[in-house]
């Protein structure tokens, strides 16, 4: 079992680097010249050469890579020994190409939008989904169950930027019953965070919700004709220890497996939401690093996105076995 | 010895897409207090459902169960399933074929006991603990303090069948229906569960129904048995009765199917053609399309009506035209030992 576990974890560690690896080939193939970025098209030759030297990419292919991987562990020192040399503190990312700004800074300031927002649209969406799931089971064919499943389906075929432009115009808007989307520190004030993140969350929430609740419909509907349903009723267990002990306990295993592996991918950066509300968190950044072609920052958020999602995949598998006693035993 | 469990004229209907099914079609019986009754038929004769019925688990499900089921003076087809649910566990309690698929897979064993045990009696944890692995030691369970902490698919079939048991029996119900308890089980320790439940019932008095398809359990186990086609009894008595004199062509075939040391290969006995649809049942005998004596009965009788329960001998009753003279020597199963 613990070896397992080891494994699993090494596994992930080799399986991140073969991610910056190739993300790393890939983006410093494309032709995109920082020189050009940082200082227009009025730059002199001698000043493009210039920055090129103080960014490091004047070097080898090998060499970048190496300089930039030992980066992420030790504090990398640009052009060591010259008049220009700069640190960039452990994990190092590099310098926007555009702004000359730490990346690893730039992540840092932008992540907490990021995880406030997947955080509190995961717990929304989840509590949310497996409730109208469970309701939808339990009231099979009837009223609640149409009504829930037509929902479920409408949701799921809405796109964020639509229902989100829908659900400002009329809560913020016209109707003021929501505050304006914004981040605040929930450091600073914890009202004024929930408030500014309320929209967002509503928005991202509602559609991951159809997924999730349709997931605990089926799986619900699946594990109530399971035998060990049948004993905790004619065992004479409540109704409310049968449905939410029993039943869910059987049916819950894939809902979170999903689940790890969708918030994994959130925390990463949720590009279209972060856009439609204005919110600058990892996803926003990366898409604006995209249009800009600063590469640095594309690397750091497509590495930064990874790391969430390998971690997430290793944690939904050690879940397993927490999940499931057999896992539990026979490994 | 009072009557505790009277089932009169038991029908439980299923709609379905293309019809109704008729799996139970006015079933009777009675069960005295710390009597067994076996129940045989095949698969599909309404066996499950009559305990399913009687268990009240059909409440909630689309199935329409008409006329009565009294236990202990309780008529449980009128009641409540707030009234049943209390009732279950307490009263009657039931334990299913595959002991692994019935138990929770998420859950230890014990807990699962001590949870029964707790919903039904206002006791602490530590008293439901103590409960739960009393009755893991009754059944039989080694070092039942640590198998507590175990779960279902660490024990064995037999073992696991146990803790059904002792799950079943926490809250000392007087009823205890065992569907197919041994059908998953090897011969020994088929015999070693049939053993304990005939010491429980001993210990406890309690009411056993069992149901099952094999002949030999029933008359290893039963006092009385009711042989059950297409929804209805064709035939009910003691055990010595039934398996040494039966009086319906149907038990009969069941009684020659059975093999024995000398049976080869291709003498099996085997009855011909399939149960009937529950959807659409003829007017007559259900058991007359496979019945290799209707032709003994005069006029056709057996297609176009439905024989009545007849009592051929004290206490032993049966649903056929053929005479009784006729029957003694058309039906003559090879023979049978019941062990008592």
């Amino acid at each position: 079992m613990f070896n397992y576990f080891i494994k699993r974890v090494i596994a992930s560690i080799v399986l991140l680097f073969a991610v910056i690896f190739v993300t790393f080939g890939l983006f410093m193939a494309v032709p995109a010249d920082p020189a050009r970025l940082s200082c227009g098209k009025t730059c002199s030759e001698e000043t493009k050469i210039g920055i090129r030297h103080a960014m490091e990419i004047d070097i080898p292919f090998s060499e970048q890579y190496k300089r930039f991987v030992k980066g992420l562990f030790v504090d990398r020192i640009y052009n060591q020994g010259s008049t220009v040399a700069r640190t960039c503190e452990a994990p190092c990312l590099g310098f926007s190409f555009r702004t000359d700004e730490n990346v690893t800074d730039l992540l840092q300031r932008r992540a907490p939008v990021t995880f406030s927002l997947a955080l509190g649209a995961s717990i929304l969406w989840l509590t949310g989904g497996v409730l109208f799931g469970m309701l939808s089971a339990l009231k099979r064919g009837k009223l609640v169950d149409k009504l829930v499943q037509s929902v479920a389906l409408f949701g799921s075929s809405l796109q964020i930027y639509l229902i989100g432009w829908v659900l400002s115009l009329y809560l913020v808007i016209r109707n003021n019953i929501l505050p304006t989307p914004a981040y605040v520190s929930p450091f600073e004030s914890i009202t004024s965070w929930a408030g500014g993140m309320l929209l967002p969350w509503i928005t991202l929430a509602f559609i991951s919700m159809s997924g999730y609740a349709r997931l605990t419909r089926s799986g619900m509907l699946e594990t109530l004709s399971e035998d060990y349903v049948r004993t905790a009723r004619s065992n004479g267990l409540t109704k409310s220890r049968v449905y939410f002990r029993h039943t869910l306990r059987g049916a819950i295993t894939p809902i979170i497996t999903i689940f790890g592996l969708d918030l994994g991918g959130l925390l990463g950066g949720a590009v279209i939401t972060e856009s439609t509300f204005g919110l600058k968190g990892v996803g926003r950044l990366s898409l604006e690093a995209v249009y800009e072609l600063d590469l640095p920052i594309i690397i750091g958020t497509v590495i930064f996105g990874a790391f969430f999602i390998i971690v997430a995949n290793l944690i939904v598998d050690m879940l397993y076995a927490v999940l499931d006693p057999k896992v539990r035993i026979s490994k | 010895m009072s009557t505790f469990l009277e089932v009169r004229d038991l029908k439980v209907d299923f709609p379905v897409e293309d019809g109704v099914v008729h799996a139970v079609n006015g079933l009777s019986f009675k069960l005295e207090q710390g009597k067994s009754l076996g129940i045989v038929g095949e698969s599909g004769s309404g066996k499950s459902v009559t305990s399913l019925a009687i268990m009240g688990l059909l409440k909630e499900s689309s199935a329409i169960v008409s006329g009565e089921i009294l236990l202990d003076g309780q008529d449980l087809v009128a009641a409540s399933e707030s009234d049943m649910r209390k009732l279950r566990g307490t009263k009657a309690s039931m334990i299913f074929q595959d002991s692994l698929a019935a138990l929770h897979p998420y859950f230890r064993v014990g807990k699962q006991i001590a949870e029964v045990y707790k919903s039904h009696n206002k006791v602490s944890k530590a008293d439901a603990k103590k409960r739960a692995i009393e009755m893991l030691d009754l059944v039989g369970i080694p070092q039942p303090d640590k198998r507590f902490n175990d779960y279902p698919h660490q024990f064995s079939g037999g073992m696991r069948q146990r803790v059904m048991i002792a799950m079943a029996l926490s809250c000392n119900p007087k009823l205890l229906i065992a569907d197919e308890p041994t059908t998953a089980l090897d011969v020994t320790v088929q015999a070693q569960i049939l053993e304990l439940l005939k010491s429980i019932q001993k210990q406890f008095g309690t009411s056993v129904i069992l149901i099952t398809h094999d002949l030999g359990v029933i008359s290893e186990f039963a006092d009385d048995v009711l042989v059950m086609y297409a929804g209805r009894a064709v035939e009910t008595g003691s055990v010595v009765d039934v398996l040494t004199k039966p009086q319906h062509p149907y038990s009969w075939g069941l009684l020659s199917s059975i093999p024995t040391l000398e049976t080869t290969i291709n003498k099996f006995h085997s009855i011909s053609g399939t149960p009937p649809s529950m959807l659409n049942l003829a007017s007559g005998c259900a058991f007359e399309p496979r019945c290799e004596f209707k032709s003994s009965v005069p006029g056709g009788k057996c297609a176009s009506n439905i024989p009545d329960l007849i009592e051929t001998s004290p206490n032993h009753q049966s649903r056929c035209y053929l005479d009784t003279a006729q029957r003694a020597n058309l039906l003559t199963p090879p023979e049978f030992s019941v062990q008592k």
